[in-house]
């Protein structure tokens, strides 16, 4: 089988940019990649984009081939969609597709744009990742779903808003020196503690922004970066994708992430790894309850362990294995077709040393990307490896 | 619901809807007494194909709320409100919490099917009601 590498990768800032249109924002994430890379956009084979909410926030369907055109490549281009998973799904495919040999160089990447929707419109288009019928319809929305989530997470292992809050406040801590970030500001547990609630036990502060923004990756074939002797280091040595029952009620667990562990299972085993070789994380906390739940699937904490995670410092930068450098979904933003993409840009650049916070897993050889779509009926998770 | 005729119903879970208005809400069963809700032609957990109606017990049991306080549009002028998760018999239904103040909805409470409306819309939503 073929390694894959990233051989570069572009994020565009994530934040409140509402005039821009995804198109846009992919071209910049693309021309980023593209000159990180030094490979030739004549060379990419395939674009594999992740998008969810185009119809919604900017009347646009068919993303494949606008953002082949946006990002000046002439190849063939399709748009993958699995909600806040839908870059993580692209990854994926960008993957496989060059192990079996059908491609050596993929672009792959996704762009959100959100905030044109203000804060109602985008939980109404977040809210529809969930079963209209039988949730939405209901009054659940995005937040509330989690917040269904981390109730039933206290009622079964304990833990309360205060060790969510220190998710939080990690988070906000790690994304101070990322530039791409959308918030770099410190918080305090009891910022978090008194913001106004969105979905209870959920407050503002435990809740990702509503974001735009883009990310791109360039893969390569190993053959194909020492061909054309690339600087990439860094590889794609797993990938594992798990799937649940939509509906959060449907599901054996309210306060597990089944769907994830699956995922992470599968992609150890496919990089021949287990939890204990995890040095760093990059997982979806696009809620603070979601992080807890992230790390337990993925067996960097027990379970019901995962909530005092952060408080107690194993996940905190300078913690044993550190998750979220990049400031998560959290503080680095969310815009959700980006998602997935960028977090193997980020975690790519961590193990590369390429990363503000490198510092913090100078030794690391071993990072995982968690990527989780909707109340996580869907997930994807990739193992990185760094050349030491 | 909509007095308009033309208005396009969801076939299984209008149906649903009205029978749980006249007290007949119903779970679909496989032969493997997997439970789970209509429209639905496949047992989700086995694949069985002949699923049968099987009525929900009275009462149901919280395991699980929140208290929204951003909702979507549809819900903009219900909000601050509650919703659950209950299980009744062989399903969880997630549904709002009414009848109760809001600061004593509970992991635990005994509540029964309610049918009520959107005060934003006034389109039919599914409740829970204490018992
Ligand atoms: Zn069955």
């Amino acid at each position: 089988m073929r390694d894959v590498r990233v051989a570069g990768a572009g994020l565009t800032a994530f934040g409140h940019v509402p005039e821009r249109t995804s198109r846009d924002l992919f071209a910049e994430a693309s021309i980023a990649a593209f000159e990180d890379s030094g490979v030739p956009r004549e060379d990419v084979e395939a674009l594999l984009y992740g998008n969810f909410m185009g119809e919604l926030s900017e009347h646009q369907g068919h993303h494949g081939p606008l953002m082949a055109e946006a990002a000046g490549v002439q190849a063939p281009a399709t748009r993958y969609e699995s909600a806040c998973a839908s870059s993580g799904t692209a990854v994926r495919d960008a993957v496989m597709r060059i192990r079996n040999g059908e491609a050596d160089v993929v672009l792959v990447g996704g762009a959100e744009r959100m905030t044109n929707l203000g804060t109602a419109g985008a939980t109404e288009a977040l809210a529809i990742a969930a079963d209209d019928l039988w949730e939405v319809r209901a009054g659940m929305t995005f937040p509330g779903a989690y917040a269904l989530m981390a109730q039933a997470y206290f009622s079964e292992y304990g833990g309360g808003h205060e060790d969510l809050a220190h998710v939080a406040v990690k988070n906000h801590e790690n994304a101070l020196s990322n530039e791409k970030a959308q918030y770099q500001s410190a918080i305090e547990v009891d910022d978090v503690l008194e913001a106004p609630p969105v979905s209870e036990p959920l407050g503002l502060y435990d809740s990702c922004p509503i974001s735009d923004g883009a990310a791109a990756v360039v893969l390569v074939s190993d053959e194909y970066a020492a061909e054309r002797d690339l600087d990439a280091p860094v590889s794609i040595s797993g990938t594992g994708q798990g799937g649940d029952r939509m509906a959060l009620h449907d599901r054996e667990f309210l306060a597990r992430s089944p769907a994830a562990r699956e995922a992470g299972e599968e992609a150890y085993a496919d990089a021949g790894i287990d939890a204990d070789d995890v040095d760093v994380a990059e997982v979806h906390d696009c809620f603070t309850i979601a992080e807890v739940l992230a790390i337990e699937a993925l067996d960097v904490a027990p379970i019901g362990e995962g909530i005092s995670a952060a408080r107690d410092g194993r996940t905190t930068a300078d913690g044993d294995t550190p998750v979220n450098l990049s400031g998560g979904l959290k503080a680095k933003g969310h815009p959700v077709g980006a998602t997935g993409a960028s977090q193997i840009a980020e975690l790519s650049a961590l193990l590369a040393g390429d990363h503000p916070n490198s510092e913090f897993v100078a030794d690391a050889t071993t990072g995982v990307a968690h990527n989780a779509g909707g109340t996580v009926a869907s997930a994807t998770v990739h193992v990185l490896e760094v050349d030491r | 619901m909509s007095d308009d005729e033309t208005e396009v119903q969801d076939a299984g879970f209008d149906e649903w809807l009205d029978a749980a208005e006249a007290d007949a809400a119903y779970a679909l069963e496989c032969p493997d007494g997997h439970g789970s809700l209509p429209p639905r032609r496949v047992c989700p957990d086995c694949g069985a194909t002949d699923l049968e109606e099987t009525s929900l017990p009275d009462a149901g049991e919280i395991e699980t709320f929140t208290v929204t306080h951003v909702p979507t549009p549809a819900f903009e002028e219900d909000a601050p409100y509650a919703t659950a998760i209950a299980r009744f018999g062989p399903v969880r239904l997630t549904g709002q919490v009414v009848g109760v103040d809001l600061e004593d909805v509970e992991t635990g409470l005994e509540v029964e099917l309610e049918i009520t409306v959107s005060e934003t819309t006034g389109e039919r939503v599914l409740g829970f009601g204490p018992v």
